[in-house]
């Protein structure tokens, strides 16, 4: 495809937001294994708030870093909890990073996707291995620099950013918890999957398919 | 199966419940028109006054905005259910309670409400206004004794905030305010028992479950999974179970002077708090420990799971001080 638009941004959240509805009960059904059961609830009303909020902005008057940071205060100020800053942090990353370019081809979007991890991490101060989200971000983000370097196309990048993901969170199953409220669990979390990686991971595949 | 509740629709619970608030207790608190989910005593912050912000999810009440009143804490910003308020609720209670003397934001440690207390705190600091911060982790089931911070803020929050809102409206700087705080916090042990779970609004499923003879001990307000499932026991054993971990890890000389707390988790009455209590002074007792004060009843809920907490304070002359000085907020008055 040619290059993204703030258009495409917008059905890229919509897309995100259709997921999450979609994955609602699934994830608070994880969240309820091993936190407090409402992790698909904040998910769902977050990004339907950004996808409302993001079709309400003058199109014409909206270039990429507008959308990504509407959709940051938006997911924050819907949500707080975890999510809220970690999202919020990641979509502004995003949005600082795109600054200027009214399009954005493949190697930006890859470069946007990259500053959302490294958003995520920062905020967070999760590493690999800590059962959380960024088990899901940062092999995803990995990928997708990899794709770039490749000079891979935007369906390329966002397929191998997808694939890595899911890997990502599956591998959350064998971890023991050391951030957020899981941490407390010690060993009864292992055998478990991490909801935050698992949304992760279903955010990730949505903007391949709201960008495909 | 779906579980029952007095609601309208779910996702309204939170904002519903705040209007039902503002309707019973409009003489001690007020909400912020252009932010709603701030809300402010009436009487308290005062020029000088450090102003004091508490905050956290819903579905604890009266934590915490139960806990807004003259001498106690000056705002709490109102999160939705279970989970942390964003930032804007909390940056719109520090500009309505600075006074020019620094504010002190005091909240469970939890990873979700640091980030956004945190992000809070940047934002404020860009217009000149001093935060500090005082995270409570009296919850010994969440952490080992010598993982301190990593424990999380359960019902000592009451003993730990009314320690701090009466060092702020005695009007002592905030260098001291966040001295006792922190010194409150240290010495103020919560250990709990979930006999059933809860459900959120939104969901009306159960949060966790247990069979019908089990217990879980030291369950997270949240329904966060315990230390251990044990079978359900007499409330004398329960009592001492929790008692011993409190007692041994408070290591407090015969003779000291002890606030006590007996929590209901939300659904369990009064009468099974009572008797939990009438164990509680015996192991005091036991112990050489004299009962200064004692709360019995909803402080720090977790929506309608069953279940109790018990909270320990370790006083010296200074937190019995704190603790005896006068408040008046919505739902808890002292002295």
């Amino acid at each position: 495809m040619s290059d993204i638009t703030s258009e495409n941004l917008i059905s890229m959240f919509a897309e995100i937001a259709k997921a999450m509805a979609e994955s609602k009960a699934h994830l608070c059904e994880l969240d309820g294994v091993i936190g407090d059961a409402d992790h698909g609830i904040a998910m769902d009303l977050g990004f339907s708030t950004v996808a409302t909020n993001l079709a309400a902005l003058d199109i014409t008057a909206t270039d990429p870093t507008m959308v990504f940071n509407t959709a940051a205060k938006s997911f924050l100020n819907a949500v707080g909890a975890s999510s809220g800053p970690l999202y919020a942090t990641a979509f502004m990353r995003a949005g600082a990073i795109v600054k200027g370019k009214s399009e954005l081809s493949a190697s930006d979007f890859a470069d946007a996707f990259i500053a959302m991890a490294k958003g995520i991490q920062d905020r967070g101060k999760a590493e690999i291995g800590d059962k959380t989200m960024i088990d899901a971000w940062l092999p995803a983000a990995e990928a997708v620099e990899t794709a770039k370097a490749q000079n891979g196309s935007l369906a390329e990048i966002l397929d191998k950013a997808g694939k890595a993901a899911e890997a990502g969170a599956e591998a959350t199953k064998a971890m023991v918890a050391s951030k957020g409220r899981s941490a407390r669990l010690g060993d009864r979390a292992i055998g478990h999957i991490d909801p935050g990686a698992a949304s992760a991971a279903i955010l990730i595949r949505a903007m391949g398919e709201g960008l495909g | 199966m779906k579980t029952k509740k007095i609601i309208n629709d779910g996702a309204n619970a939170v904002d519903e419940m705040l209007e039902g608030v503002l309707a019973a207790h409009s003489t001690k608190v007020f909400a912020l028109d252009h932010s709603p989910r701030s809300i402010i005593a009436r009487d308290g912050p005062r020029p000088g006054k450090v102003g004091m912000v508490i905050g956290g999810g819903s579905g604890h009440e009266p934590s915490f905005l139960g806990f807004v009143g003259k001498g106690l804490a000056d705002a709490a910003a109102i999160g939705n259910v279970f989970a942390s308020p964003p930032p804007d609720p909390i940056i719109e209670c520090t500009k309505a309670v600075n006074n020019g003397a620094g504010v002190l934001y005091m909240y469970g440690n939890y990873a979700g409400d640091v980030m956004n207390f945190d992000m809070a705190a940047e934002m404020v600091a860009m217009e000149d206004i001093e935060v500090r911060t005082v995270l409570t982790t009296d919850d010994v089931a969440s952490a080992p004794a010598d993982q301190r911070d990593k424990r999380r803020g359960v019902a000592g929050n009451v003993f730990v905030f009314k320690a701090a809102g009466a060092a702020c409206d005695k009007m002592l700087p905030i260098d001291e305010c966040e001295r006792i705080a922190r010194k409150a916090n240290e010495r103020t042990f919560t250990f709990g028992v979930a006999l059933s779970p809860c459900s959120l609004p939104q969901t009306l499923k159960p949060n966790f479950t247990l069979g019908e003879d089990e217990m879980e001990v030291g369950m997270g307000i949240h329904g966060e999974p315990g230390i251990s499932k044990e079978k359900l026991k007499p409330a004398d054993a329960i009592t001492d179970e929790l008692m011993d971990k409190i007692l041994d890890e408070m290591a407090a000389p015969k003779g000291d002077r002890v606030a006590v707390i007996v929590n209901s988790l939300g659904s369990t009455p009064l009468m099974e708090l009572y008797i939990m209590m009438r164990q509680v002074k015996k192991r005091l007792d036991q112990a050489g420990l004299v009962l200064h004060l004692s709360l019995v009843g909803n402080y720090c809920t977790s929506l309608e799971m069953a279940g109790a907490s018990i909270t320990v304070m370790h006083l010296d002359a200074e937190l019995q001080e704190m603790i005896d000085h006068p408040c008046d907020c919505a739902m808890f008055q002292a002295g």
